[in-house]
């Protein structure tokens, strides 16, 4: 029986990275767009200073930008439910003997391996230009930083999945409400650190679970430029990754095909 | 030792409502173990909202099913194990090839290596895709997509197999090819079948037993013989001047079986419809009525349902009806 669930598992994991290594212009766009952002900004801005940035900008943006990378990966995996929807494979999933929760374990440690993957890339790439890593330890914490993180934002994907009928949705959520979690993230200019920004704008940052993650992964990683001690910002996190979850899981357990 | 024919499908007064509109209402029949029973009607009439009931893709508003003896709405888990499904639209990953989809079904099903791969060849084998299995599926015809999925849906052994619209937008050669699957399979792999269809020919051709349904409401469940023969053994078609006149004087001859009376023809049950032609034309004569047309033939399972529900059958496609909306749109109507 238990067997049988680990199987189905197993499978909807192997599907998703069969479909991803196959889909060449995904790998090439998903990786090259940060890496760009990276190169561009991070080399365009290195020797601007930023109020409330200590350090160079490299170091100051690279972890956004693994961040970023993570988020909008993950999330394209957990809205392409959609897509079985569309084509009718959802069906062929939900009417298997299988439990929903299966189901869904399956695809999300799918999306998140997927969207871990192009995480490393980038770190190892970030890492190999001298962003600097505080320590052995700051790398560990910044490596579960961005499992919870590509968990949390498959989980969102999922409600936003279950509770859409089409595409044109997406476009709308991901323009009214990923962009504006993205620049209060304070993922490529400080926002809880600098002095001249309006306090709402700070409050509001304060309010955005993304703020969280990015932060916790910057602290970890470099060690500079946090607000929030990483270990403060891990029991967050891991807390709205729980949140998450729990909620994808049951918008979708909740859903017909 | 008693021999007992087992009810694999077991409904009743199953129903089910969306909002104030009753797809499904109190329907009930049973399906017997082996025999390939089918359900006509045309698009709307709730035929597909029945096969998600019984494949416990949706819960029923009242009533009551047993899918090879297991509750639909109690037992979710032991019934998704006997059943297999082919649904109306394609439910195939473009992205892996034949072979991949067919795996993937099968441990979802929690088939053993060893019985993965047998099974994967055996089924290729039954619908001929044995030289096409490691190619990507966006790359299949039509006709080899539906039969990758009559294949999966056997995969696992099922008691049952649940087809809705087999051949729905397939050419004519393909729709006889698939017949001949579905055919072979219930003989050779032993498997109840349900299937729904809005084509006459093809209940007819495949069916033992046929349900009638309408706009929600089953409206009757025979036999496909039976059917046929309750409507008499040929089917005379004729029109006539005033059809009326004719009707009330024709149908008091003993030899009518049936009458009805369309808008622009009546149809006749007779036994040797032959021999009844220059009788019928004598007695319009005698009334002074000019017959326009008539002709004798077999009937078909269109002359059932014309006699059951008063209509034809309304074979409007899909893609018909969104070309209609379509150019509707481009009119800016």
């Amino acid at each position: 029986m238990l067997s049988a669930e680990f199987q189905a598992i197993y499978v909807m994991w192997l599907r998703e990275m069969k479909r991803f290594s196959r889909s060449k212009s995904r790998i090439v766009a998903i990786i090259i767009q940060p890496l760009f952002l990276l190169f561009i900004l991070g080399s365009g801005l290195s020797g601007a200073t930023l109020p409330g940035m200590t350090g160079n900008y490299m170091d100051f943006i690279a972890p956004g930008i693994v961040a970023m990378a993570i988020l909008f990966s993950s999330m394209f995996t957990g809205v392409s439910v959609l897509w079985d929807k569309q084509f009718g494979f959802l069906q062929e999933v939900l009417v298997a003997p299988i439990s929903r929760l299966s189901i869904i374990i399956g695809r999300t440690v799918g999306g998140a391996t997927i969207s871990l993957v192009q995480g490393f890339i980038i770190l190892i790439i970030a890492i190999l230009l001298g962003v600097t890593v505080s320590s052995i330890a700051g790398l560990i914490l910044t490596i579960i930083f961005m499992v919870l993180l590509a968990f949390t934002a498959v989980g969102f994907g999922l409600i936003i999945a279950t509770k859409m009928r089409d595409f044109q949705g997406f476009q709308i959520i991901m323009n009214l409400i990923i962009l504006p979690l993205f620049f209060l993230s304070s993922a490529i200019f400080p926002i809880a650190t600098n002095k001249n920004i309006p306090e709402f704008i700070i409050n509001a940052s304060y309010a955005n679970p993304l703020f969280y993650m990015v932060d916790g992964l910057r602290g970890s990683l470099t060690g500079i430029n946090w607000k929030f001690d990483p270990l403060i910002n891990l029991v967050i996190v891991f807390f709205i990754c729980a949140f998450m979850m729990g909620l994808g899981t049951y918008f979708f357990s909740k859903s017909e095909a | 030792m008693k021999l007992m024919t087992l009810d694999i499908i077991k409904t009743e007064n199953l129903t089910k409502q969306f909002n104030d509109f009753t797809a499904v209402d109190n329907v009930s029949f049973t399906v017997k173990q082996g025999e390939i029973f089918g359900f006509l009607g045309p698009n709307g009439a709730g035929k597909t909202t029945t096969i998600k009931m019984l494949t416990t893709l949706l819960n029923p508003t009242d009533g009551f099913a047993e899918v090879a003896g297991f509750n639909i709405i109690k037992q979710r888990d032991e019934v998704r194990k006997k059943i297999g499904i082919v649904f109306q639209e394609p439910a195939l990953d473009n992205e892996l090839t034949g072979r991949e989809n067919l795996d993937f079904h099968a441990r979802m099903y929690g088939l053993d290596k060893k019985n993965r791969k047998t099974r994967v060849n055996e089924v290729l084998k039954l619908v001929d895709l044995e030289d096409k299995k490691d190619v990507f599926v966006k790359n299949y015809s039509g006709g080899m997509k539906r039969r990758l999925e009559i294949a999966r849906g056997l995969m696992h052994h099922p008691t049952v197999l649940f087809l809705d619209e087999p051949t729905l937008g397939l050419d004519a050669q393909t729709r006889r090819a698939i017949w001949e699957y579905i055919k072979k399979m219930n003989k050779e792999e032993g498997t109840t079948i349900f299937l729904t269809t809005h084509y006459m020919d093809e209940a007819d051709y495949l069916c033992e037993r046929i349900g009638i349904i309408d706009q929600g409401k089953i409206l009757v469940i025979d036999t496909t013989t039976n059917l046929k023969n309750s409507v008499g053994n040929d089917v005379i078609t004729l029109s006539c001047d005033d059809m009326e006149i004719l009707l009330i004087r024709i149908q008091k001859e003993p030899w009518i079986k049936n009458i009805k009376m369309y808008d622009s023809f009546l149809t006749l049950g007779v036994e040797k419809g032959e021999e009844k032609i220059p009788i019928i034309v004598e007695i319009a004569q005698s009334l002074g009525l000019k017959i326009k047309s008539i002709s004798v033939r077999k009937p078909t399972l269109d002359d059932v349902f014309l006699s059951f529900t008063g209509k034809n059958i309304r074979i409007e496609e899909p893609e018909q009806m969104l070309k209609k909306i379509a150019r509707r749109r481009f009119r800016g109507v």
